[in-house]
């Protein structure tokens, strides 16, 4: 079989199996829903209910501030108890809106019109995944409807759909795709509708055989959707290297993949748009896989956004005695997580458990120049020569070293014999220069 | 005989040279105010930018043309600046001492820490860490970046983990304000002894779960200040600096959190001192 992948990457243990059997569960609600109003990429949405307001599930908390930017909704009826500070999952406070669940509520949103997909125009498409709220569900959560609409400039060939899924652990967009295949396809369908492209190509790796014999079964015949599967090696499902290992095109530093004439969507959002189009609901709730050796119960379970991550363990039957750390996503790009009461968003691809067996905390050794590093980056960069720079703080070189081009893969910081937290050390190089920039502008 | 030829021709060459170097001496010649030299040896040739300019040889330069105040070199001492006053012939200006002041005292003994941070022990890194672990997002990480930072050697980080300036030492270089991923640094005249050390966010008395000396916007430090003064904005009490002459120490007794202080020379140093003073 030919090769689809890239050159350079890891392969990590995969640690799928906890999950990749379990089919999708959905969690019942729990007794306090926490909104914050920055949850995607863009401008944070704007507050639009007071405190004692009563909401229906689906209904708007926030609206879109801007194009670059997505409404919020009501995960569950109740009633506004508080709007206030609130832990976000990155560390920080967010303006966060609180929903006391009505318990004896049925939970059925409003009654609504569900647009009919083949008469709109591009920008009404556009406006319909906009007002539902739809963000890349593969964790970065860029608003869905900017990829709908790419510049004028350039000529859209292929639709690339994401079902690598090459982080360890993880397995929601896997189960998304073996148990609702028609709903990836049906919103490959809109996608390709509104993009006007005439090929579609879905990448799955080669260890979801399910997932690929499920996509292929229900392949709609009137389109022409590729299910391609890939190279198994972390990260796979990287936009820039799915592009590669799909199209064999590398996309240049510093642009955009629609430069090349493709535009990359993750299966989960294909899923949410299909949703929209289908029942109108817009985006309230995600497939989360909550899994790690720490974990009492591993499940893949539907999880109302804004579910506190505390609630999301306990239902899980909580964590074992030796659990040590929380991680918001998986280990290889995660971020651990330092408040339980920090909730699930949109962007929340799956919470893993680690035990203090794995969190173990080894010795930093300097670097021995063995390269090891630059063997596995995949975006060819130097993150030996860069952790240098970064240790002696001189960050405008690292700039200078197409420091932008690292996605903070977590390649390096594997495969370092010395234990040097790469990684770390370029997220915090590449905060200070945003503060430094900051600062210029100021 | 060929070492003649040698000796003439490299000779020759060197000739040559040497002439093209004189004209283009007499030439190119660009005249340098030979004070600047003199103001220049006269500084303390800390490079440390705390005037603003991009090392002492600039701020000499300026001295002399007459752009800057000496007084403006916060590094040098009095008796130094008036030297270089006198020497220039210039008024040396006002100098107002000015150090950096810490926005947080939630020390390991008062803030809640609620995640164990391991990793590189820099406060840069240990932000971009889901915000380092401490209860407060906001607050002080006590991983020392600000006391590497510093090229004078005026921060030592205390037992709670907090970073004491010592006023004498501090020149306000604003390398400590650069180096805090937390932004908590500011540069304060000495003489304004009033400072809200805090910059949670978070509203009511909610905070204390966090830390015990969060500020918790009960607004009574505004009540006691002359009006205007103090204010809470979104959630943390903020002085106005222009008013800052009315300022009195009665502002800050009320504050049930010492959130809101009356410093004494250098920040936290007095605190427990103080405690075994009223007890007496």
């Amino acid at each position: 079989m030919a090769f689809f992948g890239f050159a350079h990457g890891v392969h990590p243990p995969e640690e799928k199996g906890l999950t990749s059997g379990l089919p999708i569960r959905r969690m019942p609600y729990p007794e306090e829903i926490v909104l914050p109003l920055r949850q995607h990429a863009g401008k944070p949405a704007k507050l639009c209910v007071r405190v004692g307001d009563h909401v229906e599930r689906g209904d708007p908390v926030g609206l879109a501030d801007g194009y670059m930017s997505v409404p919020i909704h009501a995960s569950a009826a109740g009633t506004i108890s508080a709007i206030d500070l609130w832990p976000h999952p990155d560390g920080s406070y967010a303006q966060t809106v609180h929903i006391k669940v009505d318990k004896y509520a049925v939970q059925l949103p409003r009654p609504r019109l569900v647009p009919r997909w083949e008469g709109l125009t591009v920008d009404q498409v556009v406006k319909a995944v906009q007002d539902a709220g739809v963000v890349g569900l593969g964790g970065a959560a860029f608003p869905t409807h900017v990829k709908l609409a790419p510049p004028k400039d350039y000529k859209v060939h292929t639709l690339i759909i994401n079902g690598a899924e090459c982080e360890p652990y993880l397995t929601s967009d896997h189960r998304t795709m073996v148990e609702y295949p028609e709903r990836v396809h049906f919103g490959c369908r809109v996608m390709m509708h509104t993009l006007g492209v005439s090929k579609a190509v879905i990448g799955v790796e080669k260890n979801k055989p399910d997932a690929i014999a499920a996509l292929e079964r229900t392949r709609p015949k009137d389109l022409d959707i590729t299910i391609l599967p890939l190279t198994v090696k972390y990260p796979q499902g990287a936009e820039k290297m799915l592009i590669h290992a799909v199209t064999g095109v590398e996309v240049p530093s510093g642009k955009l993949p629609v430069t090349v004439g493709v535009v990359v969507q993750n299966v989960g959002s294909l899923a949410a748009i299909a949703e929209v189009f289908d029942t109108g609901l817009p985006l309230i709730e995600r497939i989360v896989t909550v899994t790690g050796h720490g974990l009492t119960r591993p499940a893949n379970l539907i999880v109302p956004v804004g579910t506190k991550l505390k609630d999301l363990l306990a239902y899980c039957d909580g964590v074992t005695p030796d659990a040590r750390e929380v991680i918001n996503g998986g280990p290889m790009m995660g971020m651990a997580v330092s408040n339980l009461d920090a909730p699930v968003l949109k962007g929340t691809t799956g919470i893993v458990v680690l035990t203090s067996d794995e969190v173990r905390a080894e010795k930093i050794y300097p670097c021995i120049h063995c390269g090891r590093c630059l063997d596995a980056c995949p975006v060819f960069l130097n993150p030996s020569w860069l952790g240098d720079l970064a240790r002696v703080k001189r960050y405008q070189e690292m700039a200078d070293h197409h420091l932008a081009d690292c996605m903070l893969c977590g390649s390096c910081s594997y495969v370092c014999p010395s234990n040097i937290p790469l990684s770390q050390l370029f997220q915090a190089s590449k905060a200070a220069l945003r503060r430094v920039q900051t600062a210029g502008a100021a | 005989m060929i070492i003649l030829q040698a000796v003439l021709i490299l000779g020759g060459t060197a000739l040559v040279f040497a002439i093209f170097i004189a004209a283009a001496n007499k030439k190119l010649k660009v005249w340098e105010d030979p004070r600047i030299d003199v103001v220049s040896a006269m500084l303390p040739n800390a490079n440390c930018g705390a005037c603003g300019l991009p090392g002492c040889r600039a701020f000499a330069e300026k001295a002399v043309a007459g752009g800057i105040q000496v007084s403006k070199c916060t590094v040098s001492n009095a008796e130094r600046i008036g030297e270089i006053a006198h020497f220039l012939g210039v008024d040396a200006g006002q100098a107002v001492k000015v150090v950096a002041r810490l926005q947080c005292a939630g020390g390991s003994n008062v803030a809640v820490q609620r995640a164990e941070y391991r990793g590189l022990g820099t406060c840069e890194a240990a932000a971009a860490v889901a915000g380092g672990g401490k209860g407060c997002a906001w607050g002080c990480l006590g991983l020392a970046d600000c006391e590497r930072a510093c090229t004078f050697g005026a921060i030592t980080m205390n037992p709670e983990g907090l970073p004491v300036v010592d006023v004498e030492k501090c020149t306000a270089c604003n390398d400590c304000v650069v180096a805090c991923p937390k932004d908590l640094f500011v540069l304060q005249q000495l003489d304004h002894q009033l400072l809200v050390q805090c910059k949670n966010l978070v509203q009511g008395d909610v905070v204390l779960e966090q830390c015990t000396v969060a500020c918790t916007t009960c607004g009574k430090c505004v009540l006691d200040a002359a009006p205007g003064l103090i204010s809470v904005a979104s959630g943390v009490a903020v002085i106005d600096y222009s008013k800052i002459a009315e300022a009195e120490e009665s502002a800050v007794e009320r504050c049930p959190t010492n959130a809101i202080v009356w410093l004494r020379g250098a920040q936290f140093a007095r605190q427990p001192a103080l405690s075994s003073a009223e007890a007496a």
